[in-house]
């Protein structure tokens, strides 16, 4: 049945396929399968010093960490970081966008605006905020003070601190998503919205109808980014707030930071990574897997 | 009492930044007609049914429809409907419930809408294909889905822009057909737009032609092909185009600059006794007929019809004869000149 030439061929194909694969699945499993699986062996033993070696302990990091109210904080933290940046950046870069795509005067301008803040590093878009944010000096006090409104201090109280972290994020998050979106809506054509004019469409029913359900496959896109963005994006902690006051501000991936090159805790570390992993993993599955299904592509 | 058209642009002018898109265009159009806006890429046709669907407002001028000034309504208040090139469909929606959205938009009552749904997708051949989105259909099948949106609402006037161009020829010259049916059966006003002559002179009760934003001749098929006013539309209409001799090279026409002449008015003669002696370019069987292009130095696009097969080897010398009658004379600025009009000379040419 099999001949030699068709096994020949066939084989070739075969390292034809592998050869193809080989650089991504080299680099993959150099910088993200290796050390993911590290992390997970390494989150299994405990932190070892001169007296008691490190051993194997099992699940013990992770119980220590469900144990520890700071780490349920800086969840509830991050979940309500990630519930306001998420949405909020999202209808903001699609208004905007809807607003920039449109026939306005000086349309350049106002997308070149918009798309500024996502050229700066956050680092440098943290010290920009910092001008803004700081108690007496800061722009926001002092316009403050032409109402005649007290100090606030915004980075430095309990109350505050996440919000103002909050709101630089959206501000640098925005206008990127702006972006897709702008780019998305190009490729709508023209003749879709003078067929819902001739229909006798409103402005507003051709975009619920026509243009946002068009949208969707960048939305998903933008909403699976959002998500990573809202776990990952940190820099702008530690020139805000380092986490303060009192953990009021801190999120999960600075408290891991903080545990593995702060407190020297690597174990611990190690066992929050892969909390963040697992659920960061389940999200983007939910995601794509529900989400998906009612979205048109073309 | 004249009746008043169902559709009139008055004196209809359109530019953008200077570069004029359509200039006094003024049209008249009965209820129920099918009108074909015909010309080259560029010459306004588009731009002219933009403008009577409210896609675009006219710089200057006055549009009516049935009785109502609409020069400065919205699209959707002039009671039209539209299919476009692309057809502009809604990729995300069902066929279903592309065909009904603009009923949707309307609230008009469930009921209605399945029903109004039911027939539109009857007479367009697209019953069973309700939850198809478009992605999943043929060209064809796409067309029909624009053409079932257009005629759902029930609109008197339907504009069509290229329809068929994105069709290929076999299937267009059967959507050809079923639009012209459908317009014949609903009793709609038609206004088509298209740069295929063929297609305008199979279609069309009334043939435009539009050149360079300005219409050149508004008439019949019969009219455009028999007596076209000028030499561009001497050559746009036809196929083989008209072909033109300059006046001076032909005996007793000398006080016309160009003559016309049909390929099908043109016979072969013996050596000595044609009135044009030309050179064989090429030969083009088509079947019943073939078509052979002739050279001379002082005409264009002659072309000879010869019933059957008649090849002729090309740079064969042959000569040719027509008669008088079928002779289409234009003046020295391209316009139609009445026949009646020409020099004694030309008459005594004619009686010989």
């Amino acid at each position: 049945m099999s001949n030699p030439h068709a096994n020949l061929e066939r084989r070739r194909q075969a390292i034809y396929g592998w050869l193809l694969l080989s650089p991504a699945a080299l680099l993959l499993s150099v910088f993200a399968f290796y050390p993911s699986l590290a992390t997970l062996w390494s989150s299994t033993f405990s932190r070892g010093n001169r007296r008691n070696p490190s051993e194997y302990i099992g699940l013990e990091n992770y119980a220590d960490l469900f144990a520890d109210p700071t780490f349920w904080l800086v969840v509830r933290n991050n979940l309500f970081y990630a519930g306001i940046t998420i949405p909020v950046s999202i209808f903001i870069a699609l208004s905007m966008a809807l607003w920039a795509n449109s026939k306005i005067p000086a349309r350049g301008f106002v997308r070149t605006a918009y798309f500024t803040p996502t050229v700066l590093p956050m680092i440098a878009a943290a010290n920009l905020w910092l001008f803004f944010y700081t108690p007496g000096l800061g722009v926001l006090d002092q316009i403050g003070a032409l109402f005649g409104l007290p100090s606030v201090n915004w980075l430095g109280q309990p109350e505050t601190a996440l919000w103002a972290i909050i709101i630089v994020t959206i501000w640098k998050e925005a206008g990127f998503f702006m972006i897709f979106y702008l780019a998305a809506l190009q490729t709508i054509p023209e003749d879709l919205k003078e067929a819902a004019d001739i229909e006798g469409a409103s402005r507003w029913t051709y975009t619920r109808r026509i243009v946002l359900p068009l949208l969707m496959p960048t939305t998903l896109f933008i909403m699976v980014n959002a998500m990573i963005n809202s776990v990952k994006l940190i820099d702008h902690l530690f020139i805000l707030t380092k986490g303060g006051p009192s953990d009021a501000s801190k999120l999960i991936l600075y408290y891991v930071w903080e545990m593995a090159f702060a407190f020297f805790d690597a174990p611990h570390a190690a066992a929050m990574t892969m909390l963040v992993l697992l659920v960061l993993g389940i999200v983007a599955a939910i995601q794509f897997f529900l989400i998906d299904r009612r979205t048109h592509y073309q | 009492m004249i009746p008043q058209p169902f559709v009139s642009l008055d004196g209809i002018a359109k530019s953008w930044n200077g570069k004029i898109g359509v200039e006094d265009v003024s049209l008249d159009i009965p209820e129920g007609a099918f009108v074909a806006l015909l010309g080259p890429s560029g010459c306004g046709k588009s731009t002219t049914l933009r403008l009577l669907a409210g896609l675009e407002i006219p710089d200057e001028g006055r549009i009516v429809i049935d009785g109502r000034d609409v020069t400065n309504s919205a699209a959707s208040d002039r009671n039209l409907s539209m299919v476009f090139q692309s057809y502009a469909l809604f990729p995300h929606l069902s066929v279903a419930e592309n065909v009904i959205f603009g009923l949707k938009v309307r609230r008009v009552p469930r009921a209605e809408r399945l029903e109004k749904l039911r027939r539109a997708l009857e007479i367009t051949g697209l019953t069973g294909l309700e939850d198809r989105k478009p992605g999943e259909l043929s060209g064809g099948q796409r067309q029909r889905v624009a053409l079932a949106r257009a005629i759902v609402a029930g609109q008197r006037l339907c504009l069509m822009d290229e329809p068929l161009s994105n069709l290929d020829a076999k299937l267009r010259h059967a959507v050809r057909k079923d639009i012209k049916k459908l317009q014949q059966d609903l009793g709609i006003t038609v206004v088509y737009v298209t740069h295929d002559q063929t297609e305008a002179m199979s279609m069309a009760d009334i043939v435009v032609l539009m050149k360079d934003g300005h219409i050149q001749q508004i008439g019949t098929p019969q009219e455009l092909y028999n007596a076209p006013v000028n030499t561009f539309v001497a050559e746009f209409v036809g196929a083989p185009p008209m072909a033109l001799i300059k006046g001076h090279a032909l005996a007793g026409f000398d006080n016309a600059a160009t003559i016309g002449l049909r390929a099908e008015n043109i016979r072969l003669e013996e050596t000595g006794k044609g009135r044009l002696t030309c050179t064989v370019t090429e030969c083009e069987f088509l079947g019943a007929e073939t078509f052979i292009g002739l050279a001379h130095e002082h005409a264009t696009g002659l072309t000879l019809k010869a019933p059957g097969m008649a090849l002729h080897p090309s740079g064969h010398t042959v000569e040719i004869g027509f008669a008088d009658d079928d002779l289409h004379i234009f003046d020295s600025g391209g316009k139609r000149v009445a026949r009646t009009s020409l020099t004694p000379t030309a008459k005594r040419h004619d009686q010989a």
